[in-house]
């Protein structure tokens, strides 16, 4: 390894004063501020970077940028890490991937190229059968597959993501992008510019003083004119209507971002993509394609080879001759536009030392440049609807036509388009650049009228404008693709000409199916270097031409995107009551239901319950929804919503109630109390109470748009606290004046408007979910805690204490009172879950109707009644033992064999009773009261339990409620 | 991603909304049989055309509004602004 720096150059980007120290493979290095690894590594003197995927063939510099197939590196933690494009930073450890024990001596280098041992299908093939031992071959594979090491115990980085609405984003900054860029913005348009480099100017970088001071000049116009720039970005996807993801990369150490963009117009300057050229030897490290010796040599004054053959078959690869002589190295020029090819490139020990041409002649060589042509990278134009279309004479695939889709917001400008002179690309690209900013005009224009339909918009509407642009020529180029010899075609997954031949011949003879067969394209380049190569061999093994064979799809993401940037950062918000600080200083252990975190006890559920059974108890039970409903049709509506009826509900009183959706599955309960004439407030679950707003809504908006009445979601509006317990109206009477809360003046199922501890506009109703005696307060929510403190303070002699969700889920099953959606699920029907008395089929219409009329009155189409499962108390036999949730219910059948029936819904102990309790949903069959049932529990025993007459543990009758 | 044109905001991420489905009418559930309703709660006819749908504003408005989209092509007629259609539907 001997050092390969020049003395300055013009035009270079790396600054000599300022030296980065680092390591490669553990030893000491330096390289300098401006150099990427890739840069720094070759500027040491290394030429191996990498051992191939498959037949550990080492590997080096090929493109010297982002797509290099062979620079994939270890940095510190961070694996995959492209070396041809990230920037040097001092103390980063780089390390070879892919070798063992080392780079240089590799123990499973296979050189036998297409050899049968890894051939097409190989893994296919070998790795099928037996079945038994997929586990083996899994770990055999494991140690083969290549990428770096991944530390499960790194640090956690937090992603950012951010959306932008530019009129017009450029992808990429070359000399047409730039131009674009800065004839939109001076057009009025506001411009976003990503750039995939890390500095603008695309391939005039490396080129003559000239093209560096026109893309000097662009850059700075681009500035004035306030276009934003984005460097080490890439706009890797678009969706319908210009929808974008840009990944925008943070470079060492930062997280990526990813930006979710709305472009107006989106303007496709992606540039043009060197193609290698396929022949024996072509994966040698000394071969490298046109641009990249260029950029090392003019970007980081670093000298690729000492005795090079450059192979040309354009101006680019012979400026890469050019430059390479003018810096001192021993250049053969050959043309390759006079016939000539490269036959093989040879050498010890995977160097380069000769260059066989394809009339024999033998040239000694440690650099090999070939410059084949180009790939256009269509990918984004392809995400639109544009099909990308082969052009023999230009050697290359083009868009179908300039620019077909979705209405002219997508346009190509620069090499993807066609050819030119410097001027003829800024030309295009600005006029490119004027026309997207006049069709973003044009949309703008549409979309703020659209937008604002009951506001005047300003001025008419601009003409679409036309595309008037002077199309770009196309220069003849021969068609090189690949030699008289085999060579590898993809060097990212090592699937050589051969392989493809082979896979036409076994078959696969369709582009889409020979690239799955051989994973030809699916490597980290992804296409970019190898699919046009893929496509001409597969062309000349089935005798037919690109054009019939045609390209794979580019899928997004056209550069790849980081799981974390995709992830970013999570916000979830969580939602509190007013109680929340008194919960947490009252010691709660806290409980996520759905977006609420509520207190699940505060210390000792079970004494929460004894406390509620003997004195009176306080929960907080805010997050309950409500809607408050008024208007002359609001019991119109309430008749539709639920199974049972509401016309005669009397002012005062409250009303328990199921809602069904129209194929007569419970979707929600709850009580609702009629306020007033036209005034009724509605509760539902917690969990459904976003989902019951919508529901209603899309009633009243499509089916019943004339009915005069207006729901109002208030949950947050009222703090809610149930009190609940013998005691609770001694409780109440001390801190409610305005009210009779005697058993005869408000009686249980009543609701009630008045004044608790001195809050006026409280909503009382007398219900009972706990099955105590027991009064649920709507306190406006800025007075809860206040509320809460004052109930707290005058029953301190009554024994009052606040309890949580676990003792209030305790006394509710205890009541045998189910959950939707722990008792219920999307299958369970109001028959099933024991409703059928609250079903009112007397009823002309509501949700559900239909089904519930078939389910219980057995017409045609109702599903057999003994399948369907009942909702069912359930005792076990030994009172210390809880079934977990969902554990199954079986049955011993006429064969022998176990059938599950049903399985447990709920289960706790009860304090109360002192044993076990249960839910279950068993089918009709086995439902019967008194019958045994066998539960499996999750150690697999077997154990019994009997089927109680009501739902109810407890007081089936209701009468300490009704006290 | 696609721009949904609600009538009320203006055009918005498809995210922002709720598909409701495609716009039929609601069988008359007295009189309606187990085929005909079942085909109004469960089937889709998914045509490579034009669709009238049932969108809702969940992020946005709150309304729900009825839309021609081509499913083949994903894009959308507009329909005229205004109060939604009366026979926009819910699943
Ligand atoms: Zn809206």
């Amino acid at each position: 390894m001997s050092p390969q720096r020049l003395p300055a150059r013009p035009g270079e980007v790396i600054d000599r004063d300022r030296a980065l120290a680092f390591t490669w493979n553990g030893r000491a290095v330096s390289g300098l501020a401006g150099d990427t690894i890739a840069s720094a590594l070759a500027a040491g003197g290394c030429r191996v970077f990498s051992r191939s995927m498959k037949y550990h063939r080492p590997r080096g510099i090929l493109t010297a940028d982002y797509w290099d197939p062979n620079t994939l590196l270890q940095v510190g933690e961070e694996p995959n890490v492209r070396a041809g494009h990230r920037l040097l930073e001092a103390g980063m450890a780089v390390s070879a991937q892919n070798a063992w024990p080392s780079v240089r001596w590799d123990a499973k280098v296979l050189t036998n190229l297409g050899g049968r041992a890894l051939s097409a299908g190989f893994y296919y093939k070998t790795f099928m059968r037996p079945r038994w031992l997929w586990p083996a071959y899994e770990k055999v594979l494991a140690r083969f597959a290549p990428g770096g090491v991944i530390d499960a115990g790194s640090a956690p980085r937090r992603h950012d993501k951010r959306y932008a609405h530019p009129d017009v984003v450029v992808a990429g900054g070359g000399p047409a992008g730039l131009a674009a860029a800065v004839a939109a913005a001076r057009a009025g348009a506001g411009v976003l510019l990503v750039e995939h480099e890390h500095a603008l100017g695309g391939h005039l970088r490396w080129g003559t003083k000239h093209e560096r001071s026109i893309a000097a000049a662009l850059a700075d116009a681009a500035q004035v004119a306030g276009v934003e720039i984005l460097t080490d970005a890439t706009v890797t996807g678009r969706w319908e209507d210009n929808w974008l993801a840009i990944v925008e990369r943070g470079g060492a150490g930062g997280p990526e971002r990813l930006i979710k963009a709305r472009a107006k117009v989106l303007v496709v300057a992606a540039g043009l993509i060197e193609r290698p050229y396929v022949f024996a030897g072509n994966d040698r490290p000394g071969v490298m394609l046109s641009q990249g010796a260029r950029r090392l040599l003019n970007l980081w004054a670093v000298r690729p080879g000492s005795r090079a053959v450059v192979w040309s078959a354009n101006t680019a690869g012979d400026a890469a001759a050019a430059d390479l002589e003018a810096a001192g190295v021993a250049v053969e020029h050959v043309d390759a536009r006079a016939g000539c090819t490269v036959a093989a490139a040879q050498g010890r020990r995977g160097g380069l030392e000769q260059v066989v041409l394809s009339d024999g002649t033998r040239l000694e060589a440690d650099l090999l440049v070939t410059a084949a042509g180009w790939t256009a990278p269509t990918s984004l134009l392809n995400m639109a609807g544009v099909r990308p279309r082969y052009d023999p004479a230009a050697a290359r695939f083009f868009p179908a036509e300039p620019d077909v889709p979705e209405a002219g917001t997508v346009l190509s400008t620069g090499g993807i388009s066609g050819d030119g002179s410097l001027d003829e690309l800024v030309g295009h690209g600005e006029a490119t650049g004027r026309l997207a900013a006049a069709r973003a005009a044009t949309l703008a224009h549409r979309l703020q009228v659209a937008t604002a339909w009951a506001a005047p918009v300003d001025g008419r509407e601009p003409p679409e404008a036309p595309d008037e642009r002077t199309p770009l020529g196309r220069d003849p180029h021969p068609e090189l693709y690949r030699s008289s010899t085999d060579g590898i075609v993809d060097l990212s997954e090592d699937v050589s000409s051969r392989d493809l031949r082979h896979g036409a011949a076994e078959g696969f003879d369709s582009v889409e199916l020979v690239k799955r067969w051989t994973t030809a394209t699916m490597g980290s380049a992804q296409g970019k270097l190898e699919t046009v190569n893929t496509v001409a061999v597969l062309a000349d093994a089935t005798d037919s031409t690109i054009s019939e064979v045609g390209t794979t799809t580019w899928r997004p993401p056209f550069a790849p995107v980081t799981l974390g940037a995709l992830a970013g950062r999570m916000f979830e918000p969580v939602r509190i009551s007013s109680l929340h600080d008194l919960h947490v200083a009252a010691g709660m252990t806290p409980i996520q239901a759905g977006q609420w975190i509520r207190p699940e006890h505060y210390g000792d559920p079970a004494a929460e319950v004894r406390n509620v059974r003997t004195n009176v108890g306080i929960i907080d039970v805010s997050p309950l929804g409500k809607l408050d409903i008024q208007g002359p049709d609001a019991a119109d509506l309430l008749s539709l919503l639920y199974v049972n009826k509401w016309r005669r509900l009397a002012a005062g009183a409250v009303r328990y109630g199921v809602m069904c959706a129209e194929d007569g599955v419970i979707l929600d309960d709850g009580v609702t109390g009629r306020l007033g004439e036209d005034h009724y407030l509605m509760s539902t679950t917690s969990s459904g109470s976003g989902a019951m707003e919508v529901w209603i809504q899309n009633w009243l908006q499509t089916e019943h748009p004339d009915w005069r009445v207006r729901v109002t979601p208030v949950t947050d509006a009222y703090t809610s606290i149930n009190v609940a317990g013998p005691r609770s109206r001694t409780l109440l009477e001390r801190l409610v004046d305005d009210v009779d809360l005697g058993p005869e003046a408000f009686k249980y199922m009543q609701v009630r408007r008045g004044t608790v501890a001195g809050v006026a506009g409280c909503v009382m109703w007398r219900i009972g979910f706990t099955g105590e005696l027991s009064y649920e307060l709507h306190v406006p929510a800025g007075f809860g805690p206040h509320v809460w403190q004052a109930l707290l303070a005058a029953g301190a002699d009554l024994g009052v204490a606040p309890f949580g969700l676990e003792a209030q889920r305790i006394m509710r099953l205890e009541k045998g009172h189910f959950i939707v959606g722990q008792d219920t699920d999307a299958l369970t029907k109001a028959p099933t879950a024991g409703l059928e008395r609250l079903i009112k089929l007397d009823k002309p219409d509501f949700c559900g109707r239909p089904e519930l009329q078939w389910a219980l009155d057995g017409e045609p189409g109702a599903e057999d009644p003994e399948a369907l499962p009942r909702l069912v108390a359930v005792q076990p036999t030994d009172p210390a033992y809880v079934p977990p949730e969902a554990c199954q219910i079986v049955v011993a059948g006429s064969d022998g064999n176990e059938r599950i029936i049903g399985r447990i819904t709920s289960s706790r102990f009860s304090p109360t009773l002192e044993r076990s309790i249960c839910l279950a949903q068993v089918e009709a069959a086995h439902a019967a009261p008194e019958g045994t049932l066998t539960i499996v529990g999750t150690d697999g025993r077997r154990r019994s339990a009997l089927i109680i007459a009501h739902h109810a543990h407890f007081d089936p009758e209701g009468e300490r409620l009704r006290v | 991603m696609l721009l949904v044109p609600c009538p009320h905001c203006g055009p918005r991420n498809s995210a922002d909304l709720t598909l409701v489905g495609e716009s039929e009418s609601r069988p008359d559930p007295s009189a309606t049989t187990p085929v005909e309703w079942r085909a109004y709660l469960y089937e889709e006819h998914n045509p490579a055309g034009w669709t009238r749908e049932t969108w809702y504003c969940r992020l946005g408005c709150g309304r729900f509004f009825v839309t021609e989209r081509h499913r083949g092509q994903n894009r959308f007629r507009n329909p005229p602004l205004g109060a939604p259609d009366e026979s926009a539907r819910r699943r």
